[in-house]
């Protein structure tokens, strides 16, 4: 069963609710965007909210959702590493869906959408590729051309998911602007969009960027918390004591939280030390949205800095801002040392290899065990790692490029954020 | 049912009188002249960009539009992103450029700032708006802040009499185009095509049209730029709109020769071109 209602309230009663037409959270988001996107920005509001509230098109996806991409996808207690670190370890195993990440369900959902309002071209950003690779997967799906717009490093870190893109039939056009990361792939897609709105679809793959996206890409992902609040109702008859997701723009820790943040259960994001944009940030406004940002004392958006790719962005979702700011969630960051040391733990004690965005959760659960003594703790695995294999090959085996990628000086900060 | 028709706040009410950038532009407008407004961007080059903008005054331009570098420029194509990036790199910095500006010359033309709104929420609505007041600046584009976010700026800059000046797009339906010359200051900024800021073969017909949706709604100075990138076409433009914004034609012309008089010079080409109308 595929089930994206909210769990357990009803969604305008939620606190994770429909942000309205201002797509506020509080004082974060917005729609920051040049004015020649205002008026797609509001067509895409309409449309998705029109599709949202029409049973056929929440049965067409649903049904791919389940025979396309391989929904309900599992939770896996730990049986090793629980022992290990003295709790109770479950994990949502997003890593099993088609494509390897919990990114497929914001693609198909979107285009869908896209394929409703009869737009035939799809733009899209990715950092690490998984949202690039998801995109042009679902793309070549429904025959929609594909442009993915990759930061000129990550195509030189992510060889392999540039060409799984290309085999997808889709075009990868290099970010040689700014630090040519996942950040200037974003300002990439948007002057694109600015330019070709009229026939284009721009696939965002966070819950970042103007309104409706941050509100539209959590309710793409709701279907993961609202399956993960039934297994843990099914399999531990409570919610677990705490919830953790790793947080770069922070779509796969907003689809698990939406199924638990009406509940008791503790939500933890963590994002990187070189990129805690809730951590270390300070309010601002880039690609759309007002949320947390990493920026200088002038408002410069600065370089986030990550061995993972696809958390290598400066902002965060404004949600994530809002619930920070309101105390609901907390967030952590943790370095690279630590994130290596787990990527390893967890393959070695349970024969998964995860993706180096979802270890860097599972790196603040290995360092906070003490805290956590005797709790059950549900953490989103959100995406397989076969990607980062390569490169931490590289790392451990001292290759100088592989080892570029790494900050072995970041200062651990277990404080939590600043706000 | 359309749920995200209407999400801008109220309009604000409309100073009693013009401010300075608009008294201006109107008053050489009804003179017959057709105005110009070249861009630059502060800090580039490092050294001479005072002297620059001093230079496009004398070259005939009726307003100065200075662009403060902002590292992620949505709206601007690959030249104006290219002098920002150079000016960065060489140190540039809102408060750096303002303090710059305020120990030039008087400038005889009015000054508007261009940037993107992280700048100016960073430094706060109040400090930035007199910051510009105090640099000698009297109007404000914030290409990434639509109505519906102008507030509060709007009410910070209305209060410190700068002018905000608002762009409309070829893609907004009529019915947000009197809402958009209500709120603008100054005058209107009509986009002239459907992209970002950059040099075009052929001037877009949405440039005109623009201009023609625009004067049908407003006597307020309309202004094309965006595609605007030679003499010819500055003239195609104002055979409709009041005048013309020209940028990445201006900043090209500095990056392909390492001088700012290849940029003067082609602004006195574009003001005669402009008087033969």
């Amino acid at each position: 069963m595929v089930d994206t209602t909210p769990a357990p309230g009803l969604d305008d009663q939620s606190m994770m609710g429909d942000p309205g037409p201002t797509g506020r959270f509080g004082k974060f988001g917005g729609l920051y965007v040049p004015e020649t996107l205002v008026p797609a920005c509001k067509e895409l509001e309409d449309a998705f909210r029109d599709a949202w509230a029409d049973p056929s098109f929440r049965a067409e996806l649903d049904e791919l959702l389940r025979n396309y991409a391989g929904r309900p996808s599992a939770i896996t207690e730990c049986r090793n590493l629980s022992k290990e670190l003295g709790l109770r370890l479950l994990l949502k195993r997003e890593d099993l869906n088609h494509t390897g990440s919990h990114k497929i369900n914001n693609v198909l959902g979107q285009t869908l959408l896209a394929k409703r309002m009869g737009k035939t071209r799809i733009v899209a950003e990715t950092g690490a590729g998984q949202h690039g690779v998801a995109t042009a997967t679902a793309a070549a799906f429904f025959g929609q051309e594909c442009v993915v717009y990759m930061g000129e490093v990550d195509v030189r870190r992510q060889a392999l998911n540039v060409y799984r893109m290309r085999l997808l039939g889709a075009e990868v056009r290099s970010a040689v602007s700014g630090s040519r990361t996942l950040k200037d792939a974003v300002n990439e897609a948007l002057r694109e969009w600015v330019a070709t709105v009229e026939d284009t679809y721009y696939c965002l793959g966070s819950v970042m960027g103007p309104h409706p996206y941050p509100y539209m890409v959590r309710e793409f992902h709701r279907v993961l918390g609202r399956e993960a609040f039934d297994q843990c109702q099914a399999y531990l008859g409570d919610v677990p004591d705490a919830v953790v997701a790793s947080v770069g723009g922070g779509s796969n820790a907003i689809g698990i939280f939406s199924g638990f943040v009406d509940t008791r259960s503790q939500l933890i994001g963590v994002e990187p030390a070189g990129g805690a944009a809730v951590g270390r940030g300070v309010a601002g406004v880039v690609h759309g949205s007002m949320s947390y940002l990493m920026q200088d004392e002038a408002g410069q958006v600065q370089e986030a800095q990550s061995v993972s790719a696809g958390l290598d962005y400066p902002g965060v979702g404004p949600e994530h801002a809002h619930l920070a700011d309101i105390g609901r969630a907390r967030y952590e960051a943790v370095n690279d040392t630590e994130v290596l040391d787990a990527f390893e733990l967890l393959a070695r004690t349970e024969g998964i290899i995860p993706a180096l965005e979802c270890a860097h959760a599972l790196a603040w659960i290995v360092r906070a065990k003490d805290e956590l003594a005797g709790q059950t703790v549900l953490m989103n695995l959100s995406g397989r790692g076969d990607k980062d294999v390569a490169q931490v090959q590289g790392i451990r085996d001292g290759d100088p490029e592989a080892l570029q990628t790494v900050d072995f000086g970041d200062e651990v900060n277990g404080s939590g954020g600043n706000h | 049912m359309t749920i995200s028709a209407d999400t801008a706040p109220p309009a604000q009410p409309r100073p009693t009188h013009f401010g300075r950038l608009e008294t201006h532009l109107r008053e050489r407008r009804d003179e017959g002249r057709k105005l110009l407004v070249p861009y630059i961007t502060a800090g580039y080059p490092a050294d001479d960009w005072t002297v620059l903008v001093e230079g496009l005054a004398t070259a005939g331009a009726d307003a100065i539009e200075i662009g403060i570098p902002f590292s992620d420029p949505v709206m601007d194509g690959p030249t104006i992103q290219e002098s920002s990036t150079l000016a960065l790199d060489d140190g540039i910095t809102p408060e750096g450029a303002f303090a710059r500006l305020s120990d030039a010359p008087e400038i005889p033309v009015p000054l508007v700032a261009m940037t993107y709104y992280n700048i100016c929420y960073r430094m706060g609505h109040r400090r930035f708006a007199n910051a510009l007041n105090n640099a000698g600046i009297c109007a404000a584009i914030l290409p990434d802040l639509p109505l519906e976010e102008l507030e509060p700026w709007s009410r910070a800059a209305d209060a410190a009499d700068v002018e905000t000046v608002l762009l409309a797009a070829p893609t907004a339906p009529d019915e947000r185009l009197p809402r958009i010359v209500e709120q603008s200051r100054g005058f209107v900024y009509g986009v002239g095509l459907v992209g970002i800021t950059g040099e075009r073969q052929e001037l877009a017909a949405s440039a005109t049209e623009m201009a023609r949706r625009l004067k049908e709604v407003t006597d307020m100075p309309v202004l094309v730029g965006v595609g605007v990138s030679n003499p010819e076409q500055a003239a195609e433009v104002v055979q409709v709109a009041d005048g013309v914004i020209v940028g990445s034609a201006v900043i090209r012309r500095i990056l392909d020769s390492g001088s700012i008089e290849a940029a003067i010079d082609f602004v006195a080409g574009l003001r005669s071109a402009l008087d033969e109308h």
